[in-house]
């Protein structure tokens, strides 16, 4: 792999570039696919290649292969530099990096069994009877049952001497019963829609207990069908850390990308209303309020050694006791604020260049009541459970959520159903409303799969910390 | 690294190579004793120049190939995918989709590989255009500062991307499919932005990279968010609206990904009943992998002919995309609207048209008493599939209209509205359309109005 890799920096530096790095990348996945006990779809992916990203002129070029040749390399670095040069014709503001040191050294993801070398049979047969179970209860009309792994070898290398080797494993699961009346439709998933997804082992999966739970969840998504809609109002609402990790993602997670922030994803997902003159002196939230991006936290989607600029994994602030002090970041971007980079850039791929992502963005836990205490301290109000539908404006200010469930909460007590439950409202005042954080035993990690950004469009896995939480005075049940 | 054949040539999207690799994977899995065998193979290169704060900030290209192969043991199917062409990379995917297809349960209703045929005649030629291919990146940049100079002229800063596509796809399959084309495709959007929190938007896409023109594109967007400075609050609620095709393309993306696939209607999670009305009179919406205003394309991931489809037929349902598998459940043949094995999403119209009507935009504008002028939708996600309630924001241009005049910009508002009663809304369609990339290939729609479309949110200012 050195060979390719010295190529391709040796060619670019030599073609007139100041700084190059390449990463080769192997890439296996597993799919597993279930459908009202049928087993609809397996498949097993594989891909491999290799991007050169270059700056010449003070302006970025990257070009990809999937041949792994070293004339290849050659011809790709030489493609980099000339559409560098391409890149330069515009420029208004020359690139500089910040100065991290070279990075060296090997990450695993740990994974205590291996999904790869678990026989596919007994992979489908698990699955399988939890697909059925879900099919035990009457009035389903459907069900879906997912697996999916993913291995990623990558090897990072920079004309600063960087050079760095990771292996990281993703693996989620989950189920969806689906119950149908007339144009009624109502689906209920567990542990989460679209399966709980983490960076660990099989033994992931099996902590699931998919049998376990899923007559439960068969039964909620029957139940819902003849649940009355939410009306309309302003309630108190307590966020299921199912859903209340996806208000994280969206509403805290997105906006706090620096390059967000400066504008450079304007032309696809939007900017941020978190602009970098409100570093430390903006109330984002209540006094309970302590976000941080952690890449080092152990399980997440976000978790890894070495961003794809070769920073270390590390922890970063973004909100301290309700107040606005951090940003994700990259080498280029840190610096025009004053920092270094929180090593925060991912790609999606050899094909893709590395963006600022989330890596691990984490609501901190408080001591002093667990989700479950926080239910039973609320008088009159509304638990909302597993994120379904989820949209926010081009700032990241207004959004609203739908959730699988709603449920009534009077006295302390878990009540009523409702179906088709909404939230809505404006990023910081939902946040400066949370009046109660759940204790470390409620707090776990979540992961999103599907993170979309950047053009060409890119897929990130990134992790979530929440333990559930509540918020004052929000308005429900948006419905047309 | 040894490619497959002695050297199988994939650069320049060559269908031919693509499809000799295609047949040497067939043959290879036939060899290896799967029953039946099916090769999909995508071959090409792909670049991006993208800008934000008027200059060029990210500037890739990439070449890829990707194989994706399905094999048939019985009833018991496997689907295996690489990116890699030597031959341990053919032999291991092979060996992986006869060990999953060893591994499976019997679908009972295996319908088989779509019969030989089933295939296209001929390529599309109309999907080609060798300006696309040989674009280079010293074009982009000259469409990026096109754009920019635009946004300079008007003041106001330009954000964007100029992407271009050249590819080979082929199919081969043990039972006779041989399916090979070519096809490019290439678009050119911006977001421009003002000082005073004017935003504006433009687009074009086109299968020939060189009829783009980015001068225009660049004043449409940079007029756009001049005239959008300074936006005001406005209560939300139910409105008139004009819909420029930008948000128009948003209503077909969702009707198609929630209603017009034969898997969606099997599961009963589909509006979709042939010969019910959910549109007014005034909307028929085709599927055409032939319409050369779109993204032409001749066949699809089973290298089945594509079909042209009237999904909604002046307002009433009438034909619905298939594939193989849904066909073969319905007693049917494939309409050609297949996409790669294993597809948990099931068929889909990626050539969608909503015919045009007889006005001008102005005149759409015109015959609003008072309501709303949206250049386009964002972030926008079902509330509730089956009655297609969508939520989302507006975005680069909200304008008030009074007595069929533009009064001013507003800010941003949210709706949350059912796509079947807009559809059931419509009131008056533009002669002009536009071709809109969408979710999966582009659309060719109009601008619409609509007499009531429910907005149920603002954002802030802050």
């Amino acid at each position: 792999m050195r060979d390719l890799t010295s190529r391709a920096l040796d060619t670019a530096t030599a073609l007139g570039a100041t700084y190059a790095d390449v990463r080769v990348v192997r890439r296996i996945e597993e799919s597993i696919q279930i459908k009202s006990t049928r087993v609809e779809g397996v498949s097993a992916g594989e891909t491999e290649g290799f991007g050169i990203r270059v700056l010449v002129d003070g302006a970025w070029g990257f070009a990809a292969s999937h041949n792994l040749t070293t004339a290849e390399a050659d011809r790709v670095a030489a493609e980099a530099v000339r559409i560098a040069r391409a890149s330069a014709t515009t420029t208004r503001l020359r690139v500089t990096l910040d100065n991290r040191p070279p990075a060296h050294g090997r990450y695993e993801t740990p994974c205590v069994e291996d999904p790869f070398g678990i026989p596919l049979d007994r992979k489908i047969g698990d699955l399988l009877a939890a697909d059925r179970a879900l099919n035990n209860v009457k009035g389903i009309a459907w069900t879906e049952s997912i697996y999916a792994a993913q291995r990623e070898w990558k090897t990072f290398a920079a004309s600063d001497g960087s050079f760095t080797e990771q292996v990281i494993t993703h693996i989620g699961a989950g189920l969806e019963a689906n119950a149908i009346d007339g144009d009624e439709h109502q689906r209920r998933s567990y542990p989460d829609n679209g399966g709980l997804w983490a960076s660990a082992g099989y033994e992931h999966v099996r902590a699931m207990d998919l049998v376990g739970n899923a007559e439960r969840a068969a039964s909620e998504a029957v139940e819902l069908l003849t649940a009355p809609p939410l009306p309309a109002g302003t309630r108190t609402i307590l966020l299921h850390p199912s859903q209340l990790y996806m208000q994280v993602h969206e509403s805290c997670g997105h906006p706090t990308e620096l390059d967000r922030a400066f504008g450079t994803e304007a032309s696809y997902a939007g900017t941020s209303f978190l602009t970098p003159d409100m570093l430390n002196g903006f109330r984002y939230g209540s006094d309970l309020c302590d976000i941080v991006a952690d890449a080092t936290v152990p399980a997440g989607l976000g978790t890894f050694g070495w961003d794809d600029e070769g920073v270390a994994a590390q922890q970063v602030a973004l909100v301290k006791e309700g107040m606005f002090v951090g940003y994700l970041s990259s080498r280029e971007t840190a610096p025009r604020i004053g920092r270094q980079s929180g090593g925060a850039m991912r790609a999606d791929g050899w094909n893709r260049i590395p963006l600022i992502r989330m890596t691990n963005v984490n609501l901190l836990p408080k001591p002093g009541m667990s989700f479950d205490d926080i239910v039973a301290d609320t008088d009159d109000g509304l638990l909302f459970e597993t994120n379904r539908s989820w949209s926010i404006d081009d700032r990241r200010l207004n959004f609203q959520f739908g959730t699988e469930i709603c449920r009534e909460v009077k006295g302390g007590k878990v009540g009523r159903l409702f179906r088709n439950g909404t939230y809505t409202g404006i990023t910081y005042e939902l946040w400066r409303s949370m009046d109660a954080v759940g204790d470390a035993s409620s707090w776990r990690m979540w992961g999103t799969p599907n993170c979309g950004k950047g053009e060409p469009g890119q897929t990130g896995h990134v992790g979530h910390g929440v333990s559930g939480a509540r918020f004052r005075n929000v308005r429900v049940g948006v419905s047309s | 690294m040894s490619s497959v054949g002695g050297g199988l040539d994939l650069r320049g999207a060559n269908p031919e190579g693509a499809l000799r690799l295609a047949e040497e994977v067939v043959r290879l899995a036939s060899a290896a004793g799967a029953g039946e065998a099916e090769a999909l193979v995508i071959a090409g290169d792909s670049a991006l120049t993208r800008f934000a704060n008027s200059e060029i900030h990210q500037n890739v290209a990439s070449s890829e190939v990707y194989i994706n192969l399905r094999v048939a043991q019985g009833r018991r199917v496997g689907v295996a995918s690489t990116g890699r062409i030597d031959a341990e990379g053919l032999r291991a995917v092979v060996e992986r989709a006869v060990a999953i297809a060893g591994a499976v349960e019997e679908l009972d209703d295996w319908a088989g590989l779509p019969p030989a045929g089933a295939g296209p005649r001929t390529p599309l030629a109309s999907a080609w255009a060798d300006g696309t291919a040989t674009f280079t990146p010293e074009q982009r940049a000259a469409g990026a500062r096109a754009v920019i100079a635009a946004a300079d002229a008007a003041g106001v800063t330009a954000f964007g991307s100029f992407s271009m596509d050249a590819e080979a796809v082929a199919v081969a399959s043990s039972t006779g499919i041989r399916a090979a084309e070519r096809r490019t495709s290439s678009q050119l959007l911006t977001v421009t932005m003002g000082p005073d929190g004017g935003s504006g938007y433009a687009e074009q896409c086109s299968v020939d990279a060189t009829r783009i023109d980015a001068a225009a594109i660049g004043r449409e967007a940079a007029e756009r968010a001049r005239v959008t400075a300074n936006p005001v609050d406005l209560a939300p609620g139910d409105y008139q609206v004009v819909l420029n095709p930008y948000a128009v393309s948003d209503i077909t993306d969702m009707l198609g990904y929630l209603g017009f696939s034969a898997l969606a209607v099997a599961e009963d999670r589909s509006f979709f009943e042939a010969g019910r009305r959910v549109g007014s009179d005034l909307v028929t919406i085709t599927d055409d992998g032939t319409d050369p205003d779109g993204f032409p394309a001749g066949f699809d991931a089973e290298g089945v002919a594509k079909q042209r489809l009237v999904l909604l037929d002046r307002g009433v349902c009438r034909d619905l995309a298939y594939d193989q598998q849904t066909a073969a459940r319905a007693h049917r043949a494939s309409t050609g609207h297949g996409l790669p094995a294993p597809n948990p999403y099931g068929p889909f119209p990626t050539n969608m048209a909503m015919a045009p009507g007889d006005a001008s935009l102005d005149e759409l504008i015109g015959g609003m008493e008072r309501g709303l002028l949206v250049t386009r939708f964002h972030y926008t996600n079902p509330v509730h599939g089956k009655r297609v309630v969508i939520t989302g924001m507006t975005r680069d241009g909200t304008f008030l209209v009074e007595g069929g005049r533009i009064v001013g910009p507003v800010r941003n508002l949210r709706f949350t509205m059912s796509y079947l009663d807009a559809l059931a809304g419509v009131e008056a369609v533009s002669r002009e359309r536009r071709c809109i990339k969408g979710m999966m290939g582009g659309a060719v729609v109009p601008a619409l109005r609509i007499g009531a479309f429910t907005f149920t949110g603002a954002t802030a200012a802050g």
